[in-house]
């Protein structure tokens, strides 16, 4: 029920006269002013079906990456116990991106369509998986700050305008939980260990603590697209507003652990009760979005692989329902 | 193949939370047929014991009402308030009604 508007993918309100769809979208505004939510068949802007679908589709791609920087340490994990966990997390990275990748299919779009936009590089992902995880540390401060700063931008999300996404998010964000309480336990873990492993833990969280502050997006004053968002009710806080939460969510969590956060400028505003923080380098951030951070290559190479050396499966799987559904024909 | 043949099909899954509640719609997957919806639904929707059965069913069999026709449909039994029990004025003395 969700693909049948596979044809129509909102063009057809351009062959409507102006005032017509000037009523339209009134009241679809006014849908949404309401709270209601829209739903898949609903009548809706081509300019909010295209949003979503560039957002939502960006988010299954980034879950769907997002199981590379942790799976290659699954076989490498310290102790059965984490291995388990480790397989449980990339397992429900998948899976949220299968939920989303059906949520953007409720627009219009097929998965083979997102697909190929994400091996041939013409769509994004978050920027964060494209640093490397040389250490065992760096799988704990992924769970932690990774994982928590997705946790900050998804709760607003389960509020979103659209029905399908929203759905999705209540269900991610309720699995999103143990992964980041299972890396903040790694962490502790780790703190309380050695001093070798206590020095890997504060590298580790050295190298992730900045391109973790990028993960909100560009500052308010440079994103295109939150002010549409916002009045769609696709986004309810800016980046800002979400990534000045993470900063004052997360400081004291650092304090327990006995690390320091890399950044001089740290330090509590009693004005506004929140902590200052330094600049964040967006030069780096938009290398990294340009597909020059240190593991784009390597991870594009790692989908194209996976994607070509599963067609077999694919096809051997579609020619196997073919045959079983002709014999029961025939029976 | 055409590319119908060559991509899986999608399927709506639904499932009952445990025994005594209805199947409930809980999103949607590919699969190549039934059987193997049910696997995948198995693995991607109750992982966390979400339920106790499961349903799969071909989304292009799912014959949906139109949200243009809402009105029509629905909006009659707006001014049918005599269906419900509170339309019924009656005194507080009677008991057990």
């Amino acid at each position: 029920m969700y693909t049948q508007g596979l044809d129509a993918l909102g063009d057809e309100s351009l062959l409507l006269p102006e005032e017509e769809l000037a009523e339209l979208e009134a009241r679809f505004q006014a849908k949404i002013d309401a709270d209601e939510k829209i739903e898949p068949k609903d009548w809706m802007p081509a300019a909010y079906r295209l949003t979503l679908i560039r957002q939502i589709s960006q988010h299954a791609h980034s879950e769907i990456v997002g199981m590379l920087p942790e799976g290659n340490w699954i076989s490498r994990a310290p102790t059965l116990k984490r291995k388990c966990i480790l397989i449980a997390k990339v397992q429900d990275e998948g899976g949220h991106g299968a939920y989303l990748y059906s949520a953007a299919e409720t627009l219009g779009i097929s998965r083979e369509q997102m697909v190929e936009q994400l091996l041939s590089g013409q769509a994004k992902y978050s920027s964060i998986f494209n640093y490397p995880t040389p250490s065992w540390a760096d799988i704990g401060t992924i769970g932690w700050l990774v994982d928590g700063a997705a946790i900050m931008n998804q709760i607003p999300l389960c509020r979103c305008s659209y029905g399908p996404y929203a759905r999705a998010m209540v269900r991610i964000c309720k699995e999103e939980s143990f992964h980041q309480r299972q890396g903040f336990e790694l962490m502790m873990q780790l703190c309380k260990g050695s001093s070798d492993q206590k020095r890997m833990a504060q590298e580790a969280l050295n190298r992730w603590w900045w391109p973790s502050l990028m993960m909100f997006g560009p500052s308010d004053a440079n994103s295109r697209h939150t002010e549409q968002s916002m009045r769609w009710k696709i986004k309810r806080f800016t980046n800002d507003e979400l990534r000045q939460k993470f900063v004052d969510a997360t400081v004291p969590q650092a304090e327990f652990l006995g690390l320091t956060l890399p950044d001089d400028a740290l330090s509590w505003n009693e004005q506004t009760e929140h902590y200052d923080f330094g600049s964040i380098d967006w030069d780096e951030f938009q290398r990294v979005l340009a597909g020059q951070g240190p593991c784009n290559q390597e991870r594009i190479a790692a989908r194209i692989s996976a994607h070509e050396n599963g067609a077999w499966v694919r096809e051997a799987a579609m020619v196997h329902a073919a045959k079983q559904a002709q014999r029961a024909a025939r029976e | 193949m055409s590319d119908d043949q060559q991509n899986w099909p999608l399927f709506e899954v639904f499932i009952r939370g445990r025994a005594g509640l209805e199947h409930k719609h809980v999103g949607s997957l590919h699969a190549a047929d039934g059987q193997m919806a049910l696997e995948h639904a198995r693995d991607l929707y109750t992982r966390r014991m979400e339920g106790v059965s499961l349903w799969v069913v071909r989304s292009k069999d799912i014959t949906a009402s139109d949200p243009d026709d809402a009105d029509a449909l629905f909006e009659p039994a707006k001014d049918k308030i005599y269906r419900h029990p509170t339309f019924y004025e009656i005194p507080d003395e009677v008991k057990n009604l």
